[in-house]
């Protein structure tokens, strides 16, 4: 926990230094008549956020807060475990969205999740996940008439079919 | 799972082969829902006329397929135009303008967007700007308005909806051929800057008719000058700045343009749809309560017209100092 | 007198059995659409535009109220038993709607809520029938310095809402005020941050895609992780007795959040620029400092869930009032509204009660009457949402990371904020192992957008002066009060601290 809470700061710092460097594209200073100009909002919050990363590798130091006197693991063998299983099935879901369609990897990302990991019956699997992308079709693309990605050209003759049913 | 999957393979060959024949006998239509692109965020003028054109599109049951509303107002209109410029369906995505579509590729040069690759669709009708001061502040001429402004030595407060955007633009115009100067406040969209006017906040406005309807009705807000080439029949009395000896007018334009690359016989029956939506009378009636000015122009024109505003507004943002 | 023949009119109209009919469809339509994270009233409005042109006018218009109000009450929903914020305007909601749902009272979170939700409802709607043009002309004499001096005072009602650490809640306030800097400067007119160049930045980030990326993600992968993913929320039943006996609890701890939602969050809703989230999320504040048990907000206070339900509603009818008597749009939802309104051939604005009477007292009795069945639905539909806790957590858990991806897309149509909102999520199951505190982020990114260009446009007014904060009628009571809130528990801490050193 020691160590992370080190590397956060440290990341945390340089996302504060690039907001920075980014911020100063535009004018940071105090224009006369005029007030702040258009990157100085953002420039002197993140050198806030700067000196805030510096205060927290001090109170490291000092080991003056709970996370920097831990000397648990940051993570463990099950958190490491469910953090991949779950990030990889997010992961993959949002991926395979632009490809097979929102309602494609919902079915997958559901039988990903409930069949392999939450190791519920073939039954329960099928139904959650054929239903629930039946039941989001219709709710979004008839009743609220927004359309949500279709993936990739294969799967336009489907989605017009189904769009000869709904309009 | 396996008699899903061959369902599947089997609506999508009776689709396949159904679409085969349509496409045969019958002129283009679409096929799914239209990505309908509007250059602004929800709430202002453009999205005002966006949804009212959706909704006559809807009410007189005009398209196989809904229009659907899609804001990208950011960087001044540059999502919507890059949005357009890599639709992933051409034929699927139009995008209802405003001024922008001319100053925000000259502005953005990096952007790297050459409108004349669009597809013209539609021009619906041109909306054009007057100048408003509030009641209590006495003035009732362009003229005492001039005095006023001279006299604050460069106090006088106005607002608008950003540098660079088309409120700006006549002010500019104003600052430099008058001999004046001006104290100008951004806001976010036109709404706000009427209300900002009507509240005192701040001295005077460029805003167009539509956006300050509702004050103008109750006598809270005066208007003094209108920027259009003849007077508008809802403001018989005001003179235009064009009475006032300067070859000079500005409209905000209200039209419909197609993605580049978008199939001729798409672009054929989105123009045939929005001549359609044009005609009604519910558009005609809006197009005179919110003072837009008819303008019907057809595909050709509107390249041409295009190209001439990309004229003016490369000479309008040269003399700003854009 | 008057009023009161008007009033009973609208009322009765909206009693017809056409317009009745339409009000359950709208409500029930409502709740799911606000219970649905990244969809909100705003959405439900525009479907609703088609359906008008089938229905006179005064039916559309109640029709939408339905919806408006259906929808205000479900954002809780969510927040509550999910504890993703369905909408901006429920994030307070979760703060401790939340936790008593961890703790096994989801029902009565939920009970709370829609009491609250209508008494905040009634509130608002009183005072708006009552002095809707007066209170108009107060929304007009709020110019950039007065809004900017609510958005100080927003955030010193928050001083107090991070943990223990300082420097780490000093460094998520500004992070959430950095990101709402995204995108585009509208005072200079320039691109502001858009990172690599990537056009998704354009838009700025979305208060959604925050959200449901620290809420919807982050905080479950945390949740899984910390429960060994063996975590059961709630095994409550539901009853007409234990709804009774919620009731009672909600009235006795939650009447002070309510009373202070009610009507601070009426008048932060009229005001055009300011709107329903900073109204809910200044009345928890409040509420929270003037609790006598300040310290169990956050951990499942009634009264944190009180204040902003009630506020939340109670703002979004007030918000209704700059729309219909001044012709400005004071949301997205109210802005959909103006133009159904320009539609049906009215003109919005001051002239508009007195042109259109039965039209606007029509919606105005519609407010009252879909006020009473969202109540009674939302209590209704409350066992539903109870038995969806009860799912094993392996299946909820899927369900909520399905809502959160459709939700994240479905704010902005992009999928380069669904990427985004993954990008978050894992940054924020980081963050929150480390306690620094996020609510403080969240908040800043709806607050930002709005203090921001209010500051500078004060300043460009002032010509670069600051004094422009104190020396106005208005702007400067509200910047002291905020000013002193600041400063008071810095001042108290760092005596603390140097008392605790020597």
């Amino acid at each position: 926990m020691r160590l992370a809470e080190l590397i956060t700061a440290a990341v945390l710092a340089l996302l504060s230094i690039y907001l920075m460097f980014k911020s100063a594209e535009l004018d940071i200073g105090y224009l006369p008549g005029e007030g702040p100009g258009g990157g100085a909002w953002p420039f002197w919050l993140a050198a806030v956020m700067l000196i805030s990363t510096i205060l927290i590798v001090i109170n490291w130091f000092k080991k003056a807060t709970p996370p920097s006197r831990s000397t648990e693991p940051f993570m463990d063998d099950f958190a490491k475990k469910s953090l991949v299983k779950v990030g990889v099935g997010l992961l993959g879901f949002i991926a395979l969205i632009g490809v097979i369609s929102m309602y494609g990897a919902m079915l997958i990302f559901l039988v990903y999740y409930v069949r392999v990991l939450g190791k519920h019956s073939w039954p329960t699997t099928a139904a959650l996940s054929i239903g629930l992308p039946v039941i989001f079709f219709i709710f979004f693309e008839a009743l609220m008439r927004i359309t949500l990605p279709k993936g990739m050209k294969f799967t336009e003759p489907f989605y017009n079919f189904l769009n000869t049913i709904i309009y | 799972m396996k008699s899903t999957k061959r369902l599947l393979i089997g609506l999508i060959g009776a689709t396949a082969l159904s679409g085969m024949f349509a496409s045969a006998s019958l002129a283009w239509e679409p096929t799914k829902p239209v990505d309908f692109v509007i250059m602004a965020g929800a709430g202002g003028g453009a999205d005002q006329i966006a949804r009212f054109l959706q909704s006559v599109a809807e009410k007189k049951d005009l398209t196989s397929r809904p229009l659907v509303p899609n804001n990208k107002g950011g960087g001044s209109g540059a999502e919507a135009l890059i949005a357009l410029n890599t639709a992933s369906d051409p034929d699927h995505t139009i995008l209802v303008t405003l001024n922008s579509f001319f100053t925000t590729p000259l502005r953005q040069t990096a952007l790297g967007i050459d409108i004349q690759t669009f597809t013209p669709v539609a021009m619906m009708g041109v909306d054009p700007f007057v100048l408003w001061v509030h009641k209590d502040s006495g003035i009732t001429t362009f003229e005492q308005w001039l005095e006023t402004v001279k006299a604050a030595n460069g106090e006088y407060v106005m607002g608008g909806t950003g540098k660079g955007a088309e409120d700006s633009l006549v002010i500019t115009f104003i600052e430099q051929n008058f001999g004046v100067k001006i104290k100008y406040i951004p806001y976010k969209g036109g709404g706000a800057v009427a209300k900002d006017l009507a509240g005192q906040q701040i001295m005077a406005t460029v805003n167009n008719p539509s956006e300050t309807k509702g004050f103008y009705a109750s006598g809270d807000v005066v208007p003094l000058l209108q920027f259009s080439d003849e007077r508008m029949a809802n403001f018989p009395d005001i003179p235009t700045m064009k009475e006032k000896g300067k070859d000079f007018s500005y409209y905000n334009q209200r039209a419909v343009v197609g993605a580049p690359g978008m199939s001729a016989d798409a672009a054929t029956y989105f123009q045939d749809l929005f001549k359609t939506i044009y005609n009604t009378t519910e558009w005609q009636d809006y197009m005179q309560s919110e003072s837009l000015s008819p303008l019907w122009l057809d595909a050709d024109k509107q390249r041409a017209y295009w190209a001439t505003q990309v004229a003016n507004h490369k000479e309008l943002l040269a003399k700003m100092g854009e | 007198m008057e009023i009161l023949g008007h009033l009973s009119d609208g009322i009765w109209l909206s009693l017809q059995p056409i317009n009745l009919g339409l009000i359950l469809i709208g409500v029930t339509l409502g709740l799911f659409i606000g219970a649905m994270p990244g969809l909100g009233s705003v959405n439900g409005v525009a479907i609703l535009l088609p359906v008008t042109f089938l229905v006179p006018p005064s039916s559309a218009i109640i029709f939408l109220a339905a919806i408006y109000y259906g929808a205000m009450y479900g954002g809780a929903i969510s927040s509550i038993t999910l504890g993703i914020p369905g909408a901006s305007t429920a994030v307070a909601t979760t703060f401790d709607g939340r936790p008593l749902a961890l703790k096994g009272k989801a029902s009565l979170a939920l009970v709370t809520a829609a009491l609250a939700s209508f008494v905040g409802g009634t509130v608002s709607n009183v005072l708006f029938t009552g002095f809707a043009p007066l209170l108009a002309h107060v929304a007009l004499s709020f110019g950039p310095p007065e809004i900017f001096a609510l958005m100080l005072l927003a955030f010193a009602t928050f001083v107090g809402l991070g943990g223990d650490d300082i420097p780490k809640t000093i460094l998520s306030i500004c992070m959430g005020l950095v990101f709402a800097a995204v995108g585009f400067d509208e005072i200079s007119g320039e691109p502001r941050l858009v990172f690599f160049n990537i056009s998704g930045f354009m838009h700025g980030i979305n208060f959604l895609v925050l959200a449901i990326g620290v809420y919807g993600l982050g905080e479950m992968i945390w949740t899984i992780e910390s429960t060994r993913g063996e975590m059961t929320t709630t095994d409550a039943k539901m009853s007409l007795k234990t709804v009774v006996a919620d009731s009672k609890t909600a009235a006795r701890e939650g009447w002070r959040g309510t009373a202070i939602g009610s009507l601070l969050g009426f008048f932060v809703g009229i005001l055009p620029a300011a709107g329903a989230t900073p109204g809910s999320l200044m009345s928890y504040g409040v509420t929270k400092m003037v609790s006598r048990k300040p310290e169990e907000f956050g951990k499942g206070a009634v009264d944190g869930v009180a204040a902003p339900e009630a506020a939340n509603n109670s703002a979004s009818t007030g918000a209704m009032l700059p729309m219909l008597t001044l012709g400005i749009p004071g949301s997205p939802t109210t802005a959909i509204l103006l133009g159904g309104m320009v539609i049906w051939g009215m003109t919005p604005g001051p002239r508009l009660f007195t042109d259109e009477p039965a039209f606007v007292w029509g919606l105005i009795g519609s407010f009252y009457v879909s006020n009473v069945f969202a109540l009674l639905i939302n209590l209704a539909f409350i066992p539903v949402f109870i038995w969806m806790l009860r799912m094993p957590f392996t299946i909820l858990a899927p369900l909520i990371f399905v809502l959160s991806v459709v939700g994240g897309y479905a704010a902005t149509a992009d999928m380069h904020d669904v990427w985004l909102m993954l990008g978050f999520g894992f940054g924020a199951y980081a963050l929150r192992k480390l306690d620094y505190p996020l609510a403080p982020a969240v908040l800043a990114i709806v607050l930002g957008p709005i203090a921001e260009p209010t500051l500078r446009q004060s300043l460009l007014l002032s010509s670069g002066d600051p004094m422009i904060f104190i020396n106005r009628p208005i702007a400067g009571p509200i910047t002291i009060i905020a000013l002193i809130l600041i400063f008071l528990p810095l001042i108290n801490l760092i005596r603390k601290k140097m008392v605790a050193q020597a």
